[in-house]
């Protein structure tokens, strides 16, 4: 069988670029440089594993964001890797063809092929609101993980829900791992996430012949093991007590923290404050605006994105929780007072008498 | 126990029954926690809502830095008074397991909560005489403080967690199993804070109730608290008449 290496070859990469391509992936996995070496040994003589890249209910900003990945280098390696199989943006064949070549990967690599879903299914009536090649797209997400390796739940819809999941999610959009039991998922979620990921996670489990090790929500743990706000280059402003109050102040202009404008980066796991984007130019926080917690559960629920304390949702009220502490102390010093009142008069009339 | 209570009605040598209620662990912890509370309420507060900034050059500040240390450095002694008190319910008396273990399933324990609601509302003339907390107060000692402060050292150290990072203690103990339980990060944070005003909500009620009782209800609550002895101004009323 083909390894990658003869892959890339194929699609026209030098060998200088593909030993660079093993020593970035290796750093951005954080592993020694000797492991650049094992990395390129794997992909020489190990067969290539097949991705086949699925699309339910999604807007295909995964897919953008994996085009134009970091290091120009690197999207080659992406693109020879995985786009080759099935991916309905990317690919050549298209209609009966891509069906086809989807049954084909299925039936040739059973049991040794990933399957990387970019959206999620609906649920609802009977998943019509995704239709993949006549069917729902349920059935194909069924289909293609029933003999899979493994599953990349690749963004926020495929790990959360995301926007199509956000209240009061009409369509019934559902996460895989809550449609899909019994196959290793990983979520790399972020909305896009961030495309390193991707072929950090495929180089592993070819060099290592596992999945690379996840925390307790399924996330790999080398890219989510720390918050935005750990490796933000504002947190001294943080420490310092330095906020921007709003978008158009001083404390803007000088590049101070955006705390108190809702930035999410504290709250918010994932690499985007050291992998950064578009060729490590920059991310939202270094553009002046708030991290708002893409790759975080729920995070279009949240309250907003523009306040730090974010609202309470519950019957059918949205509020936040220092609205409801004032609320409710000023009740109960109003109930304090007026008690104590009440206990001085019982006083004064029980001594009358 | 108690000291002379029978002839010494004289005006000039009134005596008052007195009970030791509180020993020394229980009274050091009562301080010790109100302070860490206190600290913990005011630094929090400013965690979510933080003071205006500060001038100059970030290098020559960390206001916020402090903040957070003495927000931090409180929560780590509330937890290990919070622990020792756990300890005292074992080896102390049994006053010192009142706060622990209501008497749920004793009927009189209930009959004393009604009594004692009465007497707030005004409906009951005379307060009975407790030696340690009153059935009510350990109702609302148990739910309130409790299981709000239990609430407030998982959420704690499971946010804390989140800056020391995977691998530390306080990830792996807290953060890892509580963040996925509330949701995501930013929820842990709000339910903190709704905890935070649920304790404020307590110490609001706790202090005004002290105060009342000890002028009201005729029997010593403030000062007991410093010196462990419980005192009554009724020369009349024995300890443990009406409990």
């Amino acid at each position: 069988m083909e390894t990658f290496y003869e892959v890339m070859r194929r699609q026209g990469i030098s060998r200088r670029s593909f030993l660079k391509f093993c020593s970035l992936t290796a750093a951005a996995m954080g592993l020694g440089p000797q492991f650049a070496g094992k990395i390129a040994h794997a992909m020489e003589n190990k067969p290539r594993i097949p991705v086949l890249w699925l699309h339910g209910l999604e807007c295909t900003c995964c897919t953008e964001s994996f085009i134009r990945s970091a290091h120009p280098l690197a999207k080659d390696v992406i693109l020879s890797m995985i786009s080759l199989d099935y991916d309905d943006t990317i690919m050549a064949a298209a209609g009966h063809q891509a069906e086809a070549a989807l049954e084909e990967v299925i039936e040739k690599y059973k049991g040794n092929y990933i399957v990387a879903v970019e959206g999620n299914p609906p649920l609802n009536e009977d998943g019509m609101f995704c239709i993949v090649g006549g069917k729902p797209f349920v059935d194909q997400l069924r289909h293609a993980t029933e003999h899979c390796k493994a599953i990349i739940s690749w963004g926020s819809c495929a790990s959360y829900g995301c926007v199509q999941a956000a209240k009061p999610n009409p369509t019934q959009a559902t996460p895989v791992h809550k449609v899909i039991s019994g196959k290793p998922i990983i979520k790399v979620p972020g909305c896009p996430p961030i495309a390193e990921v991707m072929t950090a996670v495929i180089t592993y489990m070819l060099t290592f012949d596992k999945l690379p090790e996840l925390d307790r929500t399924g996330r790999p743990k080398m890219f989510y093991s720390q918050r935005i706000h750990d490796k933000c280059y504002r947190r001294p402003h943080f420490d310092a007590g330095q906020f921007v109050e709003s978008f158009d102040d001083e404390g803007a202009r000088k590049g101070y923290c955006l705390y108190k404008v809702g930035c999410k980066g504290p709250t918010t796991y994932n690499a985007c404050s050291t992998i950064r984007w578009n060729e490590g130019t920059s991310f939202p926080i270094q553009a002046g605006h708030g991290c708002f917690g893409c790759s975080e559960d729920g995070f279009w629920d949240k309250g907003s994105w523009y306040a730090r304390l974010t609202d309470i949702k519950a019957f059918g009220v949205e509020t936040n929780a220092d609205a409801v502490g004032t609320a409710a102390a000023a009740a109960v010093g109003t109930a304090v007072a007026a008690h104590a009142a009440a206990s001085v008069v019982k006083r004064l009339a029980s001594k009358g008498e | 126990m108690s000291s002379e209570t029978g002839d010494a009605r004289d005006l000039r040598m009134h005596s008052e029954p007195a009970v030791y209620v509180y020993e020394a662990p229980v009274r050091i912890w009562h301080w010790v926690n109100a302070l860490a509370i206190t600290v913990l309420a005011i630094t929090g507060y400013f965690i979510g809502q933080p003071p205006p900034s500060v001038p100059g050059e970030a290098t020559f500040n960390f206001l916020f830095g402090y903040i957070r240390f003495a927000h931090f450095a409180a929560g780590y002694v509330l937890a290990i008074f919070f622990l020792l008190r756990i300890y005292w319910a074992f080896v102390g008396n049994r006053h010192a397991r009142e706060l622990f273990l209501p008497p749920i399933f004793k009927a009189e324990f209930w009959d004393g909560v009604i009594h004692e609601l009465k007497w707030y509302l005004f409906i009951a003339k005379e307060p009975r005489k407790h030696v340690g907390h009153n059935p009510l107060a350990m109702l609302a000692m148990h739910i309130m403080f409790v299981w709000g402060t239990i609430f407030m050292i998982i959420t704690g150290f499971a946010l804390y967690g989140e800056g020391t990072g995977m691998g530390t203690w306080q990830y792996d103990y807290f953060s890892s199993w509580v963040l996925p339980l509330f949701g995501q990060s930013m929820d842990v944070h709000t339910w903190h804070r709704v905890g935070m005003w649920w304790l404020v909500i307590f110490a609001m009620i706790h202090i005004y109730a002290a105060i009342r009782e000890d002028i009201m209800s005729r029997q010593s609550l403030i000062s007991s608290m410093i010196s462990g002895w419980r005192t009554f101004r009724d020369p009349n009323r024995k300890p443990g008449d009406e409990i």
